[in-house]
């Protein structure tokens, strides 16, 4: 079996260089790799290209690596709970793209899944064509997306093995397993780290193949960012 | 005329046993609220559930277990978890078997838009243009007048779109309106007390309506 194993996020992260392309994990808060993203603060690389659905919130999630002005361009679906990022936008410090959630996803799967493009309906007819070549299959418009090219995932995993196999858990999930399929360097941040052979291999989300390196992350805050709830009557 | 809980009643009762539906943010949220007794519907959310149940009692919140709103939800018998690609996947090809979002504009052969007001902070589509565009069944959920009393059910939409001819059906305060396949708004039923005389002056897209068009039924 091949040892994924590093032995923390500052060993993981340590070749991330300026300028590079980022995928990181993660719906709003949920599910996020945080041990990561707080060694990329602490490492200080710049310009850094970040593909995630959304962009963390002023003190948390990406919006720390916004804090710091290390990211040059985010490719998001959705920004809306960030003030930094706003200000940032607006005074031309950061790009933005924003294209639609799915084919966020699919364009991910995309590029785990070996392939140059997909053909989707989402944005036919919308500023999301702009110069985008559109097909017509069975007389319905789609738009050609590329599948992204991404120099590392970051991704948040609930369980790993050493072997670098991942369990995810509950809504936690989201866009992890396709980013974790699509970084041409794959780093897995786990709650709990366990031997090969201790999870069952039909229980396994992402293969270990995806995975480069792996380790038992710490001091998870799981931070939620809309507690809604019902009281018991 | 109706409130924002009314239009959700009146939604409520489109949705028949067995259907798999997205509820966007908004007033969309609120139908689950009235779905009728006795129909089996399965809700979607598309950051990665099928199966969403209430929001959880306090003190019983998981912060890995959130909805496309990153409210924190519960899981039902029978619920299902999965990845974002799986989930769009279901959208496209057509599983969910209705969607319900709210729109900014809806012109009268049914291009949206909901997502960009030019000149504002845009926050992104989301997962909306994927909706609207797969969707085999979308009802939009709106104000039938904007703040400053403009129509919203438009001739053209004047806003950057989200989706081309997709809408079919439209819930406003005052009315149904389906979208005609050949262009145009057929007034199917008024809010209660509202006149169609009301309904056609708040409407700047063609509407089409007899004389005599039924009041909506909310129970």
């Amino acid at each position: 079996m091949i040892n994924k194993v590093v032995s923390g996020a500052d060993e993981a992260i340590s070749d991330i260089e300026n300028g590079n392309t980022l995928m990181l994990g993660g719906f709003g808060l949920c599910g996020i790799p945080e041990n990561c993203i707080t060694a990329l603060v602490k490492k200080g690389v710049k310009d850094l290209t970040c593909i995630s659905n959304n962009a963390g919130v002023d003190d948390f999630g990406i919006g720390l690596l916004l804090q710091t002005r290390q990211v040059k361009k985010m490719i998001s679906s959705y920004v809306g709970e960030n003030a930094e990022f706003e200000r940032q936008l607006l005074t031309g410090e950061l790009e933005v793209e924003l294209i639609p959630q799915g084919t966020l996803a699919t364009r991910c799967m995309a590029a785990g899944y070996g392939m140059p493009a997909i053909f989707t309906p989402a944005g036919v007819g919308t500023e999301v064509a702009e110069g985008k070549e559109v097909r017509n299959f069975n007389g319905k418009d789609y738009l050609m997306e590329y599948a992204f090219d991404a120099d590392f995932a970051l991704v948040k995993a609930w369980k790993g093995d050493t072997a670098g196999n991942l369990i995810f858990r509950s809504t936690s999930r989201n866009f992890n397993p396709v980013m974790a399929m699509a970084g041409k360097i794959t780093i897995a941040e786990v709650e709990e780290l366990v031997e090969a052979g201790e999870l069952d291999p039909d229980h396994i989300h992402t293969p270990g193949v995806f995975v480069h390196r792996i380790f038992q992350g710490s001091a998870y805050e799981k931070r939620i960012e809309q507690r809604t709830v019902r009281t018991k009557n | 005329m109706l409130d924002k809980d009314g239009i959700a009643k009146r939604i409520a009762r489109e949705i028949k046993d067995g259907f798999y539906v997205n509820l966007g943010i908004g007033i969309p949220t609120l139908v689950a609220n009235y779905i009728p007794e006795g129909i089996n519907v399965v809700l979607q959310s598309e950051n990665g559930l099928l199966g969403m149940g209430p929001f959880p009692f306090e003190g019983e919140e998981d912060a890995d277990l959130i909805n496309a709103g990153k409210q924190t939800i519960t899981t039902l018998p029978g619920s299902s978890i999965f990845d974002s690609a799986m989930s769009f996947g279901m959208i496209r090809s057509q599983k969910i078997d209705l969607t319900i979002l709210g729109a900014m504009e809806v012109s009268e052969n049914g291009d949206i838009a909901n997502w960009k007001i030019p000149g504002k902070m845009v926050k992104g589509m989301g997962g909306a243009m994927d909706l609207v565009a797969s969707a085999k069944n979308i009802i939009v959920a709106m104000q039938h007048v904007n703040k400053a009393g403009e129509s919203k059910l438009l001739p053209k939409c004047t806003l950057p779109l989200t989706g081309v001819n997709c809408i079919k059906k439209i819930v406003t305060e005052l009315a149904v309106l389906d979208v005609l396949p050949g262009g145009g708004f057929r007034l199917i039923e008024r809010a209660p007390g509202v006149s169609v005389d009301y309904i056609r002056q708040a409407t700047t897209g063609k509407l089409f309506a007899d004389d005599d068009v039924p009041e909506m039924i909310l129970n």
